[in-house]
């Protein structure tokens, strides 16, 4: 029981079958899933479809924590993204032209890669803080978005292209995406040795470089590949709702990645990390915003009960808040043993 | 015996390269020269200089906030959270509670300041960090105010109004609102702590080593609080000003101004590093943002976005010199 | 020298780390007006004592005596409340202020709640002055010299808690001989005033030239108090790093092997305050020793092989012709390994488990895109794993958790996968218990004699006499002598080369 219990993706795990489940009373119906159309369609369903540009997002943001870093400009990238790849296709006289929307699927990922590139330039060459280089394109990414649409919301009308945010084989495209993703997220990961290398890098920078590792190439990397996950993603919102918003595409989704990581068990300080915890991680702040809706506090409590949920989860991963919590359960004089495992205490909830 | 004696100096140019004014300076120019050729291009007015300020009293209040913040190497993600909030508890205060404006008015800063201490002390007893822990108040902020009401509420108290409307005579057709006075004012007080007080040379301090300020005996634990509840406080204030800014109080109020700050203190100087940099950078800062913004909607051909670009443009330059700055040998933290 | 009442005793201090004995029964003592050398290697327990002292660490056991009265000293707050400053090799400082500030912090003059500016300059100008420094004190201290920096934080120490007693931590280590001089007119001035002053250094000139009395450690346990006229260098030299008491198995003895092929040639190596430029060839088969005090350069030299630091001076020649060492990345392409002294910091990556961190080198020679078979890598792990004797043997456990006998092994195994040419190892032993430390004195033979070359650092000079067949002495930052080893080559003649500077 406790081998569970310590696996890293038992307590994500835990609190988004937790939230799942608290759901039923409201909604009786909740784990069904139904065939309308054609398509599926359910609670869950749309979970996994509102929630896969976070998953996405969240990917990426994954390897970039793990080396020590953060992108804080995803978001402007999504819009990026969208606005290319939408700004094309309007300009095509046949927008259900599949070769097209190809075309404008690859020329926004390019530009992703590129923005990708600028960032780990910044971070891993210049040396400017993470978080600095990223609020550059933070900023001006977004006015570039709207650079490409003119300001306006660009429509579009294309088959082809509402595939990507839309239905496929019967099934949400976005879960085939965000399966494919996680998939080659983990071979690339775990099957090169791009894991290993991106958790050194983060563990003990100076260690790694005395070990031959060449951080500011995995840095560059880890960047690269967190701004084109944010690119599919940014296609597939815009591709779901048909058009390219550069003001609200992505609009703090870099938040929402960070904490989804934070909560899927990869620490900000970089190190060791977790794929299947980050889309756990995601998958809880999505169940969370539905929940919300799904039990009738009005929408605008949201916020609230992630705030909640956030600080309860960051306070948890405290090592400092721990040792108070559980000092009054303490017998002895707590000694500063390092998460000393106490027998006579279960204090870990076996559920 | 032996005297040793040494100065700083090594050349004129490596001299001003180390000057931790230059960035200050920097800003000043670029603010001057931008000012001399907007105004020849568009011929701006007198009241020009004034609005720049008037138009952005509520930025300046909280880049205030945000310098403290900065300079002990930490950041505030929930600045346009409070700001959005303050709006909100005061409209909800005033018009729906019926409570006196000036104690509605304590009542908001109290709050704010509260919650900068509260997230102060999750980031230095919790050790959680900064960015993480100010996000949460990010959500719960902008989530309070959405829970306080979902619409826009106006103020239609008179003293709002009036205050909203005074005009403080400069000399000609030319004058300060009331709300610029407050910003300036905030700036005035903020130089005095910063400079003058104990408080404000260990806000430097712990900026420049956290581990040096706690050896050397500095209450460290208490700057770093402090620090957090004026950045809080100072927020409240900026909503409050933005109130008689906009005389309303509508939950979505702020949004992303947090970032407006913060890219207003490190245009103005500050190295995000903490350690280095100067209040009145920071109101640089706002000014170079807020003229960005006159030019171009002067230009008229330019669009809105260009605004986001160049000051994108503008933190990256100042980020870049900073490196040049900051590459001085010393050690890199 | 006049035996007055001392200021300060300590007598039994005994301080234990998880299953480490840093200090056992330690008595020391600091009388008025007195500069007194604290001696001893890394891991002498020098630094633990110090922190005893001021209060960073509680003692296990001992006593305190402070003006002859019993103290117990909670943390470094209240060790200057009692009149005890400390300044560390690091200056704890904050750059970013000026020098008034600095010295004022936390104790400015104020005036209705704001600070009086003019007046606290004034002072610290004042303060500065009677020092003998002459200095800008409006001047941001980061701009600076580290040995000006320095004499600040002496400054600081001094006035802001009239101190009775100043620990100087290796407060020498960074500057350069006309500061060395002003730093020592400063101590003697205090020392005039009755100050009694604790001086760590490793240049062995310093201390003769400013201490009266010396203290000298050596794994945890005091080795003697002497008089600084009473001992000479020799006997100091022995005193620090003399033979290693508990027994060691013996290894067998080996003769001088035919001369191998050159696997490395150093030509004018050198960087500029790290190690002045050497010449040094490596040969397959051979084991090099380098012995010197801490702080001789003997890691720097070491890092500059391995392109960890990179040279100002010089060229490297391999096999193959000249190498530019631009990154460790470089060096471990030539088949280079380097294992530092400094295990957490520069070893280690505690959060990965055995495993990842036995094969990182490698897999990071491959680059990321070849990940090393799985198969391959278990079999080279258990492998390693049971030639070492690792404990736990389990691959799967957090390379953090294990003893530090076993990390070091877990770096070895690191390194010895990568099947290097030249193998250099820091201080291997250090801070490892003695059984391990035979371990791996009898693993680094057997590889000389399979035909890799090795550069061994050790302080401990008997373990560089037993194991190298050439042994270069490093002295202040330069390689001063090679010594082929034989019958000849005793510990007696490496200190004697050490004290003299190879010029004996």
């Amino acid at each position: 029981m406790s081998r569970v219990v310590r696996h890293h993706l038992f307590w994500p795990a835990a609190i988004l079958i937790a939230l799942l489940l608290f759901n039923l009373p409201f909604t009786p119906n909740f784990f069904a899933i139904h065939v309308r159309n054609g398509h599926l369609y359910g609670s869950l369903v749309s979970i996994l479809i509102f929630g896969t540009p976070l998953i996405l997002v969240a990917l990426g943001m994954t390897l970039v924590i793990a080396t020590g870093g953060i992108d804080l400009s995803v978001g402007a990238v999504m819009a990026i993204a969208g606005a290319l790849a939408c700004w094309y296709i309007s300009r095509q006289p046949d927008q259900n032209s599949v070769g097209a929307v190809l075309i404008a699927v690859a020329l926004a990922l390019a530009a992703c890669v590129l923005l990708g590139l600028w960032n780990g330039f910044l971070v891993a060459r210049i040396g400017v803080q993470p978080i600095i280089a990223t609020l550059v394109l933070m900023v001006a990414g977004r006015g570039i978005a709207q650079l490409i649409t003119g300001g306006f919301i660009i429509t579009v009308l294309s088959k082809p292209y509402a595939t990507i945010g839309g239905y496929a084989f019967t099934a949400p495209t976005g879960v085939f995406i965000v399966t494919l993703a996680v998939v080659a997220m983990l071979a690339l990961t775990r099957r090169t040795a791009l894991g290993l290398l991106v958790e050194s890098v983060g563990g003990n920078s100076e260690a790694s470089r005395l070990a031959g590792v060449r951080a500011r190439r995995i840095k560059i990397m880890v960047y690269i590949f967190c701004a084109l996950l944010a690119g599919i993603a940014g296609l597939m919102n815009s591709s779901n709702l048909s058009d390219a918003d550069a003001n609200h595409a992505g609009l703090w989704i870099e938040l929402d990645a960070i904490l989804a990581v934070v909560i899927g068990g990869t620490p900000l300080t970089g190190g060791r990390f977790s794929i299947g915890g980050s889309v756990l991680g995601a998958l809880i702040l999505q169940t969370l915003k539905t929940t919300i809706f799904t039990i009738g506090i009005p929408s605008q409590a949201n916020m609230v009960f992630e705030a909640a949920v956030v600080i309860i989860v960051c306070l948890i991963q405290s090592p400092d808040f721990r040792r108070r919590l559980m000092a009054p359960f303490r017998s002895a004089p707590p000694p500063p043993a390092p998460a000393a495992v106490s027998t006579q205490e279960p204090v870990e909830v076996s559920s | 015996m032996t005297t040793l004696s040494a100065s700083p100096a090594v050349s004129a140019a490596g001299r001003l390269l180390r000057d931790r004014r230059l960035p200050v300076v920097v800003t000043l120019a670029l603010f001057l020269v931008m000012y001399a050729w907007g105004g020849y291009r568009y011929s701006f007015d007198a009241q020009v200089a004034p609005n720049l300020l008037v138009n952005n009293c509520y930025l300046v209040v909280a880049a205030v906030g945000a310098t403290f913040v900065i300079l002990t190497g930490g950041i505030d993600l929930s600045i346009g959270s409070v700001i959005g909030f303050s709006g909100m508890l005061l409209a909800q205060l005033v018009v729906v509670e019926h409570v006196p404006l000036a104690v509605a008015s304590l009542i908001v800063l109290f709050v704010g300041t509260l919650g900068g201490a509260l997230m102060g002390c999750m980031i230095h007893f919790y050790k959680v960090q900064p960015f993480i822990a100010t996000l949460t108040g990010l959500f719960l902020f902008r989530g309070l105010s959405l829970v306080l009401s979902k619409q826009a509420i106006s103020i239609n108290e008179p003293t709002v109004s009036n205050l909203a409307q005074y005009h403080i005579p400069l000399g000609g057709d030319v004058f300060l609102s009331v709300g610029a006075a407050v910003a300036l004012l905030t700036v005035l007080v903020a130089v005095v702590v910063l400079h003058f007080s104990r408080f404000g040379r260990r806000v430097y301090a712990v900026g420049g080593s956290e581990q040096s300020a706690l050896l050397m005996g500095l209450p460290v634990a208490r700057t770093k609080i402090t620090v957090y509840a004026v950045s809080g406080f100072c927020s409240a204030l900026a909503g409050l000003v933005f109130v008689l800014y906009i005389q309303s109080g509508d939950p979505l109020h702020g949004v992303g101004m947090e970032l407006d700050a913060i890219a207003a203190v490190v245009i103005g100087g500050t190295l995000l590093t903490g350690g280095t940099g100067y209040v009145l950078g920071s109101l640089l800062g706002v000014l170079v943002l807020g003229l960005i913004k006159t030019i171009i909607s002067d230009e008229g051909t330019l669009s809105s976005w260009w605004i986001k670009i160049f000051t994108g443009v503008l933190l990256l330059l100042f980020i870049l010199l900073q490196r040049v700055i900051g590459a001085r040998g010393s050690a890199r933290s | 020298m006049a035996e007055t009442q001392p200021v300060l005793r300590m007598t039994g201090i005994s301080k234990e780390f998880t299953a480490v004995r840093a200090l056992s029964e330690v008595d020391f003592r600091l009388y008025p007006g007195e500069i007194h050398a604290l001696l001893g290697e890394n891991g002498a327990g020098k630094s633990t004592l110090i922190k005893v002292l001021t209060g960073v660490y509680d003692l296990d056991a001992g006593a305190v005596e402070l003006n002859g009265e019993q103290v117990r000293i909670t943390s470094p707050h209240h060790a200057q409340q009692l009149g005890i400053s400390t300044v560390y090799q690091e200056v704890n400082l904050c750059p970013n202020l000026t020098v008034a500030e600095n010295i004022f912090l936390g104790r400015e003059q104020t005036a209705g709640g704001l600070i009086k500016w003019r007046s606290t300059r004034t002072a610290a100008r004042r303060l500065v002055a009677k020092f003998g420094l002459d200095l800008d004190v409006s001047a941001p201290l980061g701009e600076y010299p580290l040995a000006i920096q320095q004499l600040v934080a002496i400054v600081r120490a001094v006035e802001g808690s009239s101190a009775r007693v100043l620990i100087l931590d290796e407060p020498t280590s960074s500057l350069d001989r006309d500061e060395v001089q002003v730093l020592f007119s400063v101590m003697r001035r205090l020392k005039e005033e009755g100050v009694a002053i604790v001086f760590v250094s490793h240049f062995l000139d310093q201390i003769y030239e400013i201490c009266d009395r010396m203290t000298i450690l050596r794994n945890g346990r005091l080795v003697g108090e002497h008089l600084v006229s009473e001992l000479d260098r020799v006997g100091l030299v022995r005193a620090m790093i003399g033979k290693e008491l508990g027994g060691l198995e013996e290894l067998a003895e080996h003769d001088r092997p035919p001369i191998g092929d050159p696997v490395l040639r150093a030509e004018g190596l050198g960087r500029k305050g790290g190690i002045a430029p050497f010449d040094l060839d490596l040969r397959s088969g051979e084991v090099v020793g380098l012995a010197g005090l801490l702080g001789s350069g003997r890691t720097e030299l070491a890092r500059l092989l391995f392109g960890a630091d990179t040279a100002d001076s010089g060229r490297v020649e391999m096999p193959g012709g000249p190498v530019a060492l631009r990154g460790p990345h470089v060096a471990i392409g030539r088949g280079i390994a380097f294992c530092s002294e400094n295990r957490r910091a520069e070893g280690l990556i505690p959060e990965l488990t055995v495993r990842e961190n036995i094969i990182l080198a490698m897999q990071a020679a491959r680059g990321w895109t070849r990940r090393l078979p799985r198969e391959k890598v278990d079999e080279l792990v258990a492998r390693y794993i049971r030639v070492l004797d690792i404990r736990p043997g389990d691959p799967e456990a957090k390379a953090g958790a294990l003893s530090g006998g076993n990390q070091q092994k877990v770096l070895l195994a690191r390194w010895l996968i990568t099947e290097p040419k030249l193998l250099i190892l820091d201080e291997p032993t250090r801070g490892i218990d003695v059984g391990a430390k035979a371990e791996i004195q009898k693993l680094v033979a057997g590889l000389a004699a399979e035909g890799l070359s090795v550069l061994y650092i050790s302080a401990e000079l008997e373990e560089v006499l037993r194991l190298s067949h050439t042994i270069g002495v490093l002295r202040d930052r330069t390689l001063v002598a090679r010594l082929d080893n034989g019958p000849d080559v005793t510990e007696e003649r490496i200190m004697e080369t050490i004290a003299s500077g190879g010029h004996a």
